[in-house]
């Protein structure tokens, strides 16, 4: 098997799908010729051509709207927005024209749309190119919305939103484009859409994250291994609409405990959504107030300030021994 | 065979030069009113520019700036155009735009802040009629209407002006912002920067359009391409806006054909969509060249002067970036603070983590 970084999987996942299937279109702003201001997609244009991988007029609410009107004449759009931020300048297309076509046709049309953007934060990037916004589009029903943490679910999710006949919404998380390697087969493999992953097992606590909090959580596990004998067990979402419950609940059954990391801004995201269904799911099992880990509710800061921002390790054992010792 | 009168047409348009890249005159007609001290500055503003350019490109590889897009190559454009205004003229920046509002009054050190990622960099002084730059592409063209339109009702004969790129042109914003200030005869002046590339994307994949200028005719405002290498053309098409939309008549739509000798930011790399060959062309039509062969032609510019203003640029910019490095650092209690007038209760009790 092939050790792969993130960004080498995540474009290995388009190449399968654009050698598979004819329909599947790849576009965006400097995706084509060059391959990306990540260089994600740097040589697909040569192995398929112009007509199907190619660079976009430089406006987001045209790349959606285009990927909008493609998926209505049988294609499969994968459309890159070059920076998270950008999103908003394409919400309308993106949250009101590709994620209500199946509702307003009555199934009529749908929009297998796969939208692509660079997230998170953490690399003293300009304003506007990090922020964690993926609260925004979790709050909008008809999208999917995926945020690997590795090479290897990040290929297999992304050949899954590909595939999927629903608009996803795929989150590339830049501070683990390059960070590490792992293991990726070769070829078509899928990791399904909507199922999260235990990537450590624990007896004591469980951590609710996703993204590049699962290496911070990891971390922080570790620490608190070592520190104090405590066995923490690990969740990492991988897809954050819609939500694993089911495996959230088997593990706070077993652990009484939870605490939920995320990287974006404390109020009405993720964390909440998953400790509101906690407790309607399993709030007999608790022995402690599920706590958030997440950075206050201010814009992403400009660069200066960021690593005090975001989660650190200390910050998520912190939040850990809260619930241990409540 | 000719167009049916249902077809609507354009005309071509020819950029403006008033000068040769050599430095001499081809356009007398249009040369600018520029008295010799008025020219001497124009060309002391992008002589020092350049260096300032330079010296901030080396403290980004030295990690002492953050996000900065260089400069060289469009300070014909960038300078002159700034230098045709008024102080009280507002200016609508995008992220490159730093030298037209830094010679506009924003103390540099505030712009090496901003670079930096600190949020004093913003805080723009009161005198100074600049908005911070724009990261998000387009969205200042907007606000350069909202300022006009301020201008006009409260009947001051103060202008707007606006700068985006080739890409900039494709965003709704910037259309949208054109008809706008067609609509409502707006005192604004768009600059265009059609330096060839929006990023890695070339022009000729940005529009199927004859030019930029030309897009100035669907929203019904006047269009106008310049030589963007030739400051003094520069200077002559927007004094002319500026002068047109002072006295009622409304909006400017400005292409200035120019080239950046750099690459599109620190972590770009521009020999993967350039040619060595199309950039040697475009520096021999090096801006500062051009001036600088027309006034030392006059008399009115040396070797000694040069050397001058190129250390004194020096100076500066050192002085400058280490006010930039010695401002207290942002907290994350002061920023929490910085999002409403008055810190709300759930913000005051996450504030208290941070202190
Ligand atoms: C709305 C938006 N989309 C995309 C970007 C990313 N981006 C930054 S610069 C750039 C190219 C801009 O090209 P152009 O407008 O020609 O200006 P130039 O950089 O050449 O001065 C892009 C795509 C952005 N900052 N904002």
């Amino acid at each position: 098997m092939a050790q792969m970084t993130m960004i080498q999987a995540i474009k290995d996942a388009m190449r399968v799908e654009l050698a598979r299937d004819p329909n599947v279109l790849l576009f965006g702003e400097d995706v084509g010729h060059v391959g990306g201001v990540f260089r994600a997609t740097e040589g697909l244009q040569g192995e398929f051509g112009e007509d199907r991988v190619f660079d976009t007029p430089l406006a987001e609410s045209a790349i959606g709207g285009l990927a909008v009107g493609l998926s209505t004449q049988g294609f499969r759009p994968i459309a890159e927005i070059q920076f998270v931020g950008f999103i908003y300048e394409a919400l309308d297309q993106i949250c009101v024209q590709a994620a209500r076509l199946r509702y307003r046709s009555g199934g009529r049309y749908n929009a297998p749309i796969t939208f692509r953007t660079p997230i998170g934060g953490g690399v003293k990037a300009a304003e506007l190119h990090t922020d964690p916004l993926e609260g925004l589009l979790v709050q909008t029903p008809g999208l999917k919305v995926v945020y690997p943490s590795n090479p290897y679910d990040a290929k297999g999710l992304l050949i899954s939103s590909i595939r999927d006949n629903d608009p996803v919404f795929f989150l590339e998380h830049l501070n683990l484009y390059r960070s590490f390697r792992a293991e990726v087969p070769e070829g078509e493999y899928t990791v399904p859409l909507g199922k999260a992953n235990v990537v450590r097992e624990g007896k004591d606590v469980t951590v609710i994250t996703y993204g590049a909090m699962v290496h911070t959580s990891l971390k922080a596990a570790e620490e608190l291994e070592k520190s104090r004998g405590v066995s923490v067990e690990v969740i990492d979402l991988r897809t954050l609409m819609p939500l694993d419950i089911d495996t959230i609940v088997e593990s706070v059954k077993k652990t009484n405990r939870a605490v939920v990391v995320q990287e974006a801004q404390k109020t009405a995201g993720i964390a909440a959504e998953v400790i509101a269904q906690i407790n309607e799911k399993a709030i007999l099992h608790l022995e402690a107030p599920v706590l958030r880990v997440a950075p206050p509710d201010t814009v992403y800061p400009f660069a200066q300030i960021e690593d005090q921002w975001i989660p650190n390790p200390a910050r998520v054992v912190a939040g850990i021994e809260k619930v241990l010792d409540f | 065979m000719s167009k049916p009168f249902y077809e609507v047409g354009a005309e071509e348009v020819k950029p403006l030069s008033v000068l040769s890249p050599e430095g001499t005159i081809v356009n007398e007609q249009y040369m600018p009113a520029l008295t010799d001290d008025q020219l001497r500055e124009l060309l002391r503003r992008m002589v020092f520019t350049r260096v300032w350019d330079e010296r901030a490109v080396n403290l980004g590889r030295q990690g002492r700036l953050g996000f900065y897009a260089p400069v060289s190559g469009q300070e014909g454009t960038m300078i002159a155009s700034e230098f045709a205004l008024n102080k009280d003229d507002f200016v609508c920046p995008g992220y490159r735009d730093m030298p037209q509002i830094v010679w506009h009054g924003l103390p540099m050190y505030q712009a090496f802040l901003y670079s930096r990622g600190h949020q004093h960099g913003g805080q723009i002084p009161q005198d100074v009629h600049v908005l911070m730059p724009q990261i998000i592409i387009g969205a200042q063209i907007l606000h350069a209407t909202g300022v006009a339109m301020a201008f006009k009702k409260k009947g001051e004969k103060r202008v707007a002006i606006t700068y985006t790129g080739d890409g900039g042109s494709s965003e709704g914003d910037f259309y949208e912002g054109l008809n706008f200030a067609g609509a409502f005869k707006l005192p604004v002046i768009f600059v265009v920067q059609n330096n060839g590339y929006a990023i890695t994307t070339p022009f000729s994949k940005q529009t199927a359009a004859q030019s930029i200028a030309h897009k100035a005719l669907a929203a019904g405002v006047t269009g106008v391409q310049v030589d963007g290498m030739d400051a003094l053309a520069v200077y002559k098409v927007v004094s002319e806006a500026a002068e047109r939309a002072r006295n009622g008549g409304g909006a400017t739509l400005v292409e200035a054909l120019t080239y950046r000798f750099r690459p599109h930011s620190m972590a770009d790399d521009a020999t993967k969509y350039r040619t060595k060959e199309e950039e040697a062309e475009w520096e021999q039509k090096d801006p500062i060249t051009r001036l600088r062969n027309y006034l030392t032609g006059k008399g009115l510019w040396s070797e000694e002067e040069e050397a001058k203003v190129k250390e004194e640029a020096k100076a500066t910019v050192a002085e400058e970036i280490k006010k930039a490095e010695a401002t207290e650092k942002m907290t994350v209690a002061g920023l929490i603070d910085s999002m409403y007038e008055t810190t709300p209760k759930h913000l005051e009790e996450q504030k208290a983590e941070y202190l």
